[in-house]
């Protein structure tokens, strides 16, 4: 059997008395792409911080590469390639000793961190770029550059905290087929997310996380088999009218979601519980029958919205 | 591989400090130099207003019975405050910079740099630059004729045994400090000690119990060893100094490397 990359028991941060990250259990093979899932101050960057052993953990278990990360930063980090969810690039050198000092801070020899610098900066895509500023960088290049910087010491282990936020979607595609691309090479991902589709896309397994806890965990898939219906009803009525529908809905589909602007009807068949809400004689000013997302497992799960 | 290193230093060094110091070099090659030329000129603007300045009125002091001329007695105070200066400077502010705003040390700590590393790679730098001040500075006073032995040349590492001292507890510091107001409270203290060490006059002047506390300061010690070294003038305090300065360092380094969790990871 192939050892486990990360295998955390119990997993808890405290800050004072604010309890961030709370006894969380989870495991990662070699080569899996696994997801943080949660919403904002669910403890997903502090428990990314703690598998990169640069902050230290309140109590638990937490081993990565089978070194326990409280006591072994340098030699875990040798083995990481590490995103931040806010770029932290060296603002006083240029875009190409960014990445050959970062290399040298792994102890790498000068010729093979010319040479990967060189070809990151390809990967990069910022190769006309490698003399300018970092401050000079639009927040996509800064991104790219933060990723290539990550890849220089050939991780094992790639951390990704929100690594298409701020990013345009044609930029976010390419960044997956990167991703895509590390991940076939055998590399193994970690990643958090407010982006369903990206969590769909990328991870083989996730956990959703809520005030420091884990709530539900599976594949894409699984969860939304297991927590929703396979299709989901959207109507809208009008804001102050939403709530009186709602009623007047009830026994329509498995269940019924009030948001403030919408209602979500679920229901494996979503154009047969739009003709039985015609049936009751409620004419929703909008209606959209979609397939079911983890967005649906988050609301079922948390009672809220990932992204308000 | 088997690794036998103290178990408090555990997780917190990878033995790269060179490539921390080597960053600081490109740095200061590609961008900062002149901040090095503006360090430099601080003491000797001093030296030429009081020293030269005032000098003119006031003539020469008496330092341990004998007569030494005004800019002579100042010079070596302003090296040691200098000194004390920049390694204050460099271990509060400029970490402290670096730490909240900056983000230069999170972008290390990505890396399988630990935080000794990080900071032995400050501290060498900070010395560095106070090497090149306080060379710098030995070439004006020497031009203007104010070191009076030979045993002047010794004034340098003099001076960074200072900054050494200064700077392992400045780091220390600064890991209890949560915002930028914090460190006024570390110029509050360096404002009276750099005008009461004897800097600009002897410390006679002074009711004893007050002599005491200043002679209770790190300033003071410094600024004493140098001027010593610099008019050839010796007394046995000389050991007293030294021995304050390495008792400074090994407590500094101590409680900065204890503290170098709280300073890093958070
Ligand atoms: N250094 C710190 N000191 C005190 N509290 C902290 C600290 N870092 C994080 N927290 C708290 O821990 C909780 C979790 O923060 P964390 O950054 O892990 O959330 P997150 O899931 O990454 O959120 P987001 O999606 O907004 O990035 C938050 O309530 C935050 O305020
Ligand atoms: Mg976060």
């Amino acid at each position: 059997m192939q050892q486990l990359h990360i295998e955390a028991n119990q997993l808890t941060k405290r800050y004072g008395s604010f309890t961030a990250v709370d006894g969380i259990d989870f495991e990662i093979a070699p080569g899996e792409s696994f997801g943080f899932l949660g919403p904002n101050g669910a403890g997903k960057s502090t428990t990314m911080r703690m598998i990169a052993a640069t902050s230290l953990r309140s109590s638990g278990s937490l081993d990565v590469l089978g070194l326990d990360a409280n006591d072994n930063g340098p030699a875990i980090r040798a083995q990481l390639g590490i995103v931040p969810q806010a770029d932290n690039l060296d603002e006083e050198l240029r875009v190409w000793d960014n990445l050959f000092v970062y290399g040298r801070y792994f102890g790498l020899p000068r010729k093979v961190v010319r040479q990967r610098a060189d070809a990151l900066l390809d990967f990069a895509q910022l190769q006309q770029k490698r003399q300018a500023r970092v401050d000079a960088l639009s927040g996509g290049m800064k991104r790219r550059l933060t990723i290539a910087r990550a890849l220089m010491n050939e991780p094992k282990i790639m951390l990704l905290d929100e690594p298409t936020t701020g990013l345009d979607p044609q930029a976010r595609h390419v960044l997956w087929d990167r991703l895509f691309r590390l991940k076939d090479s055998g590399t193994t991902l970690v990643l958090t997310t407010h982006y369903m589709d990206e969590a769909e896309q990328l991870c083989d397994r996730l956990v959703v996380v809520d005030e420091g806890k884990i709530v539900a965990e599976g594949s894409p898939k699984e969860l939304i088999r297991t927590y929703s219906t396979r299709e989901v009803l959207e109507v809208r009525f009008g804001t102050a009218k939403n709530e009186e529908a709602a009623g007047r809905l009830a026994g329509i589909g498995d269940r019924i979601e009030v948001l403030p602007d919408r209602l979500l009807v679920y229901d494996d068949n979503g154009e047969q519980a739009l003709t039985a809400v015609g049936e009751r004689g409620l004419h929703p000013v909008t209606s959209l029958v979609r397939r079911a997302s983890l967005e649906d497992v988050f609301l079922r799960l948390t009672g809220r919205s990932l992204i308000e | 591989m088997t690794d036998v290193r103290p178990r408090m230093l555990a997780g917190l060094y990878a033995r790269n400090t060179r490539s921390v110091v080597a960053r600081g070099m490109r740095v200061i090659a590609r961008n900062n130099w002149l901040i090095i030329v503006t360090g430099f000129f601080e003491p000797v603007f001093y030296l030429f207003s009081m020293g030269v300045g005032l000098g003119a009125l006031i003539g020469s002091v008496q330092y341990h019975g004998v007569d030494v001329p005004y800019a002579a007695y100042i010079a070596p105070a302003l090296m040691a405050v200098s000194a004390m200066n920049g390694a204050v400077y460099d271990s509060t502010m400029n970490v402290f910079f670096k730490m909240h705003y900056a983000k230069l040390y999170q972008g290390m700590l990505s890396t399988s740099l630990g935080p000794l590393d990080i900071a032995l790679g400050e501290i060498i730098l900070a010395l560095f630059r106070g090497l090149l001040y306080a060379s710098g500075f030995m070439v004006v006073t020497t031009l203007m004729g104010l070191n009076l032995a030979w045993t002047a040349i010794f004034a340098i590492p003099a001076a960074l045994i200072i900054a050494f001292g200064f700077a392992a507890f400045g780091m220390a510091i600064t890991s209890f400090m949560k915002t930028f107001q914090h460190l006024d409270f570390v110029f509050f203290i360096m404002m009276p000690m750099f005008l009461l060490s004897a800097t600009f006059f002897p410390i006679d002047v002074y009711p004893e119990p007050l002599q005491w506390v200043i002679m209770a300061m790190p300033l003071w010690h410094g600024v004493d060893m140098i001027r010593m070294l610099t008019t050839g003038i010796f007394e046995q305090a000389m050991i007293y100094h030294l021995l304050y300065f390495v008792i400074m360092i090994v407590v500094g380094v101590f409680f900065a490397t204890r503290r170098l969790k709280a300073l890093f990871l958070r």
